[in-house]
């Protein structure tokens, strides 16, 4: 018999991916297509929900292609997507209304602040786990909705769905308006801000308190799990699993139990604490998500450290200022000095996310001096993400009362040596990176391939996981300490920079 | 006689106009200039700047030289650029075969190491990216240094008695791995250790490094100490991923 494949479909910020995995989880083969950023306003970051669907047909023949191999020996589709980026679309024609507005946009600002009112950021956390900002879904499903004429009486008449991507690419590989299955997973719903994150189940408070009509959400289920069997691309083959990137990558790093942590070093970084089926509210920033759900078994919870800007602030670097030609010369220029020289970029692109959550944070450089070369700020670029990860780290440790003995880390930054040391040197713990540093697509794989028995259980693939490489500290202490406050002292002079009667309206 | 090849002829052109024009030039005023079509001249331009030679302005709509162009002796590949084409590829190659996998380039007559995936046995190792390793006496080394065209290293030290010390033995060696594409070593560098490994090729065939495994001479090597088909099949696949991977989107 031919041997076997799950297809992960990695839907991301910048690009979709899909990656084929065999049976021992090894990476077989890897089809990839961008798409496009759209920027119609300062602070909005669109995406074109077709050209991502046409992009997912291109590249899911392109994979099994490129191995010579055929449909029918793939066994079963899963899902990891960007989150909270949302889209509504009409249920009849299958097209979607509008663009999907991304996690990053920040149009919402100042009614994220009106929500928040007297009682503060926090009004629903309790609910569902999460603060009002931008980042969430639910206030850009209002935005969009008060935004559209006529869509609010048409999304009550249920003739409008909403959802983030892995809604989308389930609608479509299921046929869209002709048949299409409208659902999404717990972990993507618990970044709307309006599922109730003990019951898994959309809140009517919360769908009352955002004024979004219970008609266009798709139906919650569990992430691993059969969701429907495709008719298009992959015509016969069962979707498995879909989670958000995030979870995805978590399960992908086999943290299967309370304790385990990772980091996944993207455009955003993530790090994420499997908390177990205890649900753990931070007293410092940090997110209570759902991990994961695996059929009817409980559902296992997370608290998640986000870090808007860290990969994009190197292509910001290449791009914007054009210092470098590809973001892998970051290391290169990085290289040519010994430190940062005293300069520190604190990248509050759009606000600062975990710990901080400052929608009104805008980026500095901090410490500039006519000494500094495009090399010192190489390196402040890349220690940007290593003091946001320390910062994330101290307020997880906190919440836990448990301190991070070890960082798993993945992702594409991983590749850039010189960050993963100076991570291991600021964390002062061993910092590893497992063999396939693909784990989004690799975690969405593993849970659709549990759905349908190709692997039999979590035990089995805790086994595929391997060390690839590791790096160990080795910084003086006080010099640690130094540059920690250096960057804490750099992250104040970003607050209070956007004022309310700034905001667009 | 061959005849001489007027794309390159016309790529020339294309550079000198473009030496000459500071503010740089779009395709509509090369085409003009050297009476061809914009089509003609557009995958003139697409193919120099795939290569490096010519930069695009923001806009997209001017090209001019770029730096790279006064600096054709230096690696056309950034060692970090390298690392993070080759990352996945060398993973599955190391989950794959069960071996240390490295990627290097020659560097000052020494092969350094790119990138290192350790042995997927959970074991301490160290990562020593970023060291060096003699050419000579490596596949890793003899996979690079059988493309290159400078000098070969003067002095052969001997690391085992196996180690090739004998230039004339040497240059053979190399005629064997420019043969047949790929290069091995048997107890040269280390004793009871074997490696195999293959050329990386860029744009244009350019070999850009080398990519291979090492281990112990019985997991690397059948029963008459040959190395193992399967092992040089999959080191010479990972090689031929990573050239893909590096001609598909500079």
């Amino acid at each position: 018999m031919a041997e076997q494949y799950v297809a992960a479909v990695d839907q991301g910020t910048n690009s979709t991916r899909c990656i084929l995995f065999d049976r021992r989880g090894r990476l077989v083969s890897v089809a990839q297509r961008e798409h496009h950023q759209l920027f119609p306003r300062p602070g909005w970051v669109e995406h074109d929900a077709g050209e991502i669907w046409n992009n997912v047909t291109r590249v899911v023949p392109a994979a099994i292609k490129q191995i010579g191999a055929t449909p029918s020996q793939i066994v079963a589709i899963g899902i990891a997507n960007q989150r909270e980026t949302s889209l509504l679309w009409d249920r009849v024609t299958g097209r979607p209304i509008g663009r999907a507005v991304t996690w990053q946009d920040t149009r919402t600002d100042r009614l994220v602040t009106e929500l928040a009112g007297s009682e503060g950021p926090d009004r629903f956390a309790q609910l569902c786990g999460l603060p009002l900002t931008t980042y969430f879904s639910a206030p850009r499903i209002r935005w969009l909705l008060d935004h559209t004429p006529g869509l609010r009486q048409r999304a009550e008449r249920g003739e409008i769905l909403f959802g983030t991507m892995e809604s989308w690419l389930i609608w479509n590989f299921t046929g869209g308006a002709n048949g299409g299955l409208h659902a999404t997973d717990v972990t993507n719903a618990s970044r709307t801000m309006l599922m109730n994150i003990e019951t898994l189940e959309w809140d009517d408070r919360l769908l009352e308190a955002f004024d979004v009509p219970r008609a266009i959400l798709p139906e919650i289920r569990p992430s691993s799990g059969v969701f429907a069997t495709a008719t298009e691309v992959l015509p016969g083959v069962r979707i498995g699993a879909a989670l958000g990137d995030q979870q995805a990558a978590l399960f992908g790093q086999t943290c299967f139990s309370a304790g385990e942590a990772k980091c996944t070093y993207g455009t955003g970084s993530f790090l994420l604490l499997h908390t177990g089926q205890e649900i753990v509210r931070s007293k410092h920033g940090m997110l209570t998500t759902v991990a994961y759900q695996i059929g009817d078994q409980p559902a296992s919870y997370a608290l998640e450290g986000s870090m808007a800007v860290t990969g994009s602030l190197v292509q910001w670097f290449r791009d914007g200022l054009g210092m470098i030609h590809t973001a892998a010369e970051i290391e290169t220029l990085a290289r040519t000095v010994e430190d940062n020289g005293g300069a520190y970029i604190v990248p509050a692109f759009s606000g600062l996310f975990a710990p901080h959550w400052r929608s009104e944070a805008r980026g500095v450089i901090a410490g500039l001096t006519g000494y500094i070369t495009k090399g010192h700020l190489a390196r402040a670029v890349l220690e940007a993400t290593g003091f946001q990860t320390l910062e994330v780290v101290d307020a997880m440790n906190a919440d836990s009362g448990i301190a991070l003995t070890a960082l798993k880390v993945d992702g594409g930054m991983t590749a850039n040596n010189l960050l993963m040391q100076f991570l291991a040197d600021l964390l002062d713990v061993p910092v590893v990176r497992p063999m396939v540093t693909e784990t989004v697509s690799l975690g969405a794989a593993y849970a659709a391939g549990l759905a349908v028995g190709y692997w039999p259980d979590l035990e089995g693939l805790r086994s595929n996981w391997h060390r690839a490489g590791q790096w160990m500290p080795h910084m003086d202490p006080a010099r640690r300490a130094t540059e920690y406050a250096n960057w804490q002292a750099a992250v104040q002079r970003t607050f209070n920079w956007i004022r309310p009667e700034d905001q667009e309206p | 006689m061959p005849g001489t090849v007027q794309s390159i002829e016309r790529a020339a052109a294309v550079l000198r106009l473009l030496a000459a024009a500071p503010d740089g030039l779009g395709v509509a005023d090369l085409g003009n200039a050297l009476g061809l079509a914009k089509t003609t001249v557009h995958g003139i331009v697409r193919t120099l700047h795939q290569v490096g030679f010519v930069e695009q302005d923001h806009s997209g709509a001017h090209y001019h030289l770029s730096d790279a162009f006064g600096r054709l002796g230096e690696s056309y590949l950034d060692p970090n650029e390298l690392r993070s084409r080759a990352i996945n590829w060398a993973d599955s190659l190391a989950s794959r075969s069960g071996e240390v996998v490295r990627v290097g380039r020659l560097v000052e007559g020494k092969v350094e190491v790119v990138h290192h995936v350790f042995r997927p046995d959970d074991s301490d190792q160290d990562l020593d990216v970023g060291t060096t390793l003699p050419p000579h006496a490596t596949a890793l080394g003899k996979a690079v240094l059988a493309y290159d065209t400078s000098a070969r290293p003067r002095s052969l030290e001997a690391y085992t008695t196996r180690t090739i010390t004998d230039p004339v033995q040497l240059s053979e060696e190399l005629a064997t791995v420019r043969s047949r594409g790929w290069a091995t070593e048997f107890e040269e560098h280390t004793v009871e250790l074997a490696s195999i490994a293959a050329p990386i090729r860029g744009l244009g065939g350019l070999v850009v490094g080398a990519v291979g495994l090492a281990g112990r001479i019985e997991r690397i090597c059948d029963s008459r100490l040959r190395h193992r088909g399967d092992l040089v099949s999959m080191v010479r696949a990972t090689a031929d991923a990573i050239a893909r991977d590096l001609r598909e989107d500079p």
